[in-house]
């Protein structure tokens, strides 16, 4: 899916071509227009024109009860100097974090973890070995369907520090039952907590990876054996690059992802931060700025910084792409 | 030993290996199912014992004269342990009777009984009235309805508007399509906090807050995956059908009814199903749009409710989240092979 937005130079036009178009091609242009209208017109009203009007709102004390046609105040560069200065966002001393870092810290948990556990299912679904491979490709993908309140009820469950399954066998298995972990109710481990909350969301980048992990070419295997390449070198040498696309994918969605985590910290803990603060993520502050106090222009401001920084780290992703992600053969357009 | 028979044996324990691996990581990764089916089927009485059984028990009664009796585990002077119906209660002597012969006689025993355990028995009479308490509680057929009406009235949306734009992507060639592509795609990254502020203020300004609408108009306007989805698809189907029918004088919008979308049945399917699922999961939009009216909300909402209000209540919350679940599991089971081919287009393809 990526592949194209790494060749936007081709992609964009010259002028020269729209003037010089042939009535045929023009007739055609139109026509292609008509059908990406329904697009073209959403993309305008649910998506650039909202993200100009976020842009504008952060120049403003704007207020909810406005009327429709009242022109908002604009208060200039107030909302910005207060979001640089604001320690529920940048607090980094303190054993209570800024939004900010405890989303970076938390990223850092779970990123690897939404990479390498669906890689590794996907390489024992691959396996030649493994009995009835479709029976467990459908059943390690099925908890993905399930909405994510439900899986967080049931995950919550069996963490329930007295009453789980989880700690029941780490007590069956002899750990005394002051030492066993209270999982959402203690800073050290509610990061793991939600990590485990959020396994089940692994299907889809397991049937990806396990699709590019069925493409790559035998003849490449073969070739690697008779070179006499040991399995640590194939899986880095021949595995690896003819699956980076895949990886690819799921790593720069992953991350666009965990800079808006918010969901699951908003159902657990009702968004209080509890514990200790630890859960006071920056999409979390956002939301709650904007839709549980009403500050609409600071809401805002947090918005597009939150939008500059995932540009970046997009933009920087896509960067790095080009030294290991290897598209092979040529792309379709 | 030959090399055959080695290779033989080797193939045997790999293939154990591997599938006894799998086996085990499965049981783990899906027993929260079991889990919840067992809380859901508890009893208060169970839910409040600590160390009480993980499957649904209660502690059996035996009828005795007209009385219910508590079962105890009494181990009697001969070293056997019997399950015994406590008949008299004392303090330092307790008289016992042996449900399974009643006509043998009470049976004296020195002790407290307060220090003896009680005897489990495995039971699933309390899931009735857990699922009947929820259902009634949550408004359940409401809900159904709610998340029913949000999922059709955005599947509508989402087919007719994707399908055309994924056709214009698809067939028509002009300057600065593949740029407009890459627009489409890049809103992937784009985080929704961005918009909705705005978008949530001028809903709220025209009185669409607290109405469906918010939620409802937006899915006409088609989205990045699954226009990418159907174009890819669209891209794979050959072109001589298409410049036959035009020859003929078909209109592109006759070409895409009568030939692309009769051979895109799998892909459109695919779309289908994983709208379905979406909407079932959405939270975010009818968290915000909704919240001052439960009475629109759909099943996802209300039931991140049940954590404040049945805490103690355990067996209450994972009976709502199987109501919640087993819509999209049946969904699954029956469609899983568009699941697979959807998501293999959109990760896989360039």
């Amino acid at each position: 899916m990526f592949e194209q937005l790494s060749n936007i130079r081709n992609a964009i036009p010259a002028w020269r071509s729209f003037r010089n178009l042939p009535p045929l091609a023009r007739h055609e242009m139109k026509q292609g227009l008509l059908f990406l209208a329904p697009w073209l017109f959403g993309f305008l009203v649910f998506t650039f024109l909202p993200m100009l009007a976020s842009l504008l709102f952060s120049f403003t004390d704007i207020k909810l009860t406005d009327n429709i046609l009242q022109m908002p105040n604009f208060i200039g560069f107030g909302n910005w100097t207060q979001l640089f200065k604001d320690p529920q966002v940048w607090e980094i001393k303190s054993s209570t974090l800024g939004s900010l870092w405890i989303t970076l810290k938390f990223g850092l948990i779970a990123l690897p973890v939404g990479i390498f556990v669906p890689l590794g299912l996907a390489v024992l679904m691959n396996n030649k070995r493994l009995v009835a491979p479709m029976f467990f490709r459908s059943m390690f993908y099925m908890p993905y369907i399930i909405p994510f309140v439900a899986a967080i009820f049931l995950w919550g469950g069996m963490l329930n520090p007295e009453t789980g399954w989880i700690n029941r066998t780490l007590m069956a298995f002899g750990m005394p039952k002051e030492n066993v972990p209270t999982w959402a109710n203690d800073v050290q481990w509610v990061y793991p907590t939600y990590v485990i909350m959020g396994i089940w969301g692994i299907g889809n980048a397991m049937l990806i990876m396990l699709a590019g992990l069925q493409g790559v070419p035998t003849e490449l295997y073969d070739a690697a054996r008779v070179d006499g390449a040991n399995p640590w070198q194939t899986f880095w040498k021949v595995t690896f690059p003819m699956i980076s696309p895949v990886i690819f994918y799921n790593l720069t969605l992953s991350v666009v992802g965990l800079f808006q985590y918010f969901l699951v910290p908003l159902v657990v803990n009702n968004g209080t931060g509890r514990p200790g603060g630890s859960t006071n993520f920056y999409n979390l502050y956002l939301y709650k700025t904007a839709f549980v106090f009403f500050n609409m222009s600071y809401g805002a401001t947090l918005a597009w910084l939150l939008f500059l920084i995932i540009l970046v780290v997009t933009i920087v992703l896509f960067g790095t792409a080009r030294f290991w992600v290897y598209y092979a053969g040529e792309s379709r357009s | 030993m030959t090399k055959t028979a080695f290779t033989k044996i080797r193939n045997i324990f790999s293939t154990t290996f591997t599938t006894v691996l799998a086996i085990s990581l499965l049981v783990i990764f899906l027993a929260p199912f079991l889990f919840m089916v067992f809380t859901s089927m508890k009893n208060q009485e169970q839910i409040s014992t600590v160390g009480s059984p993980i499957w649904p028990a209660k502690f059996p009664k035996f009828e005795y004269n007209g009385k219910s009796l508590d079962i105890f585990k009494v181990t009697l002077p001969d070293g056997t342990t019997k399950e015994l119906a406590l008949l008299k209660k004392g303090q330092k002597e307790s008289v016992f009777i042996d449900p399974k012969e009643p006509e043998a006689g009470e049976i004296a025993w020195q002790g407290s009984w307060r220090s003896l355990d009680r005897p489990w028995k495995f039971t699933f009479e309390s899931a009735v009235s857990n699922y009947k308490e929820v259902i009634e509680t949550i408004n359940f057929p409401r809900l159904l309805w709610n998340t029913t009406f949000y999922a059709l009235m955005t599947e509508i949306g989402t087919l007719i508007s994707c399908v055309l734009v994924a056709y214009g992507f698809a067939r028509f060639r002009f300057p600065g399509r593949d740029l407009l592509f890459i627009l489409l795609i890049s809103t992937l990254f784009l985080p929704g906090a961005v918009t909705i502020i705005p978008t949530y203020t001028f809903f709220q300004r025209i009185g669409w807050v607290g109405t469906w609408l918010p939620l409802i108009v937006p899915a006409f306007f088609a989205n990045a995956y699954d226009v990418f989805l159907l174009r890819q698809y669209f891209m794979t189907l050959p072109r001589e059908l298409d410049e036959a029918a035009m020859i003929d004088g078909a209109s592109p919008l006759t070409v895409l009814w009568s030939v692309i979308i009769p051979q895109s049945y799998p892909a459109l399917m695919a779309i289908t199903v994983f709208h379905i699922v979406w909407a079932w999961n959405d939270y975010f939009g009818p968290l915000i749009y909704l919240s001052t009216k439960p009475e629109l909300q759909p099943i996802s909402v209300a039931l991140s409710r049940f954590n404040g209000i049945y805490g103690s209540r355990p067996q209450l919350i994972q009976a709502g989240a199987l109501m919640s679940l087993i819509l999209p599991l049946i969904l699954f089971a029956a469609a899983q092979r568009f699941f697979v081919q959807g998501i293999v287009i959109t990760g896989v393809e360039k």
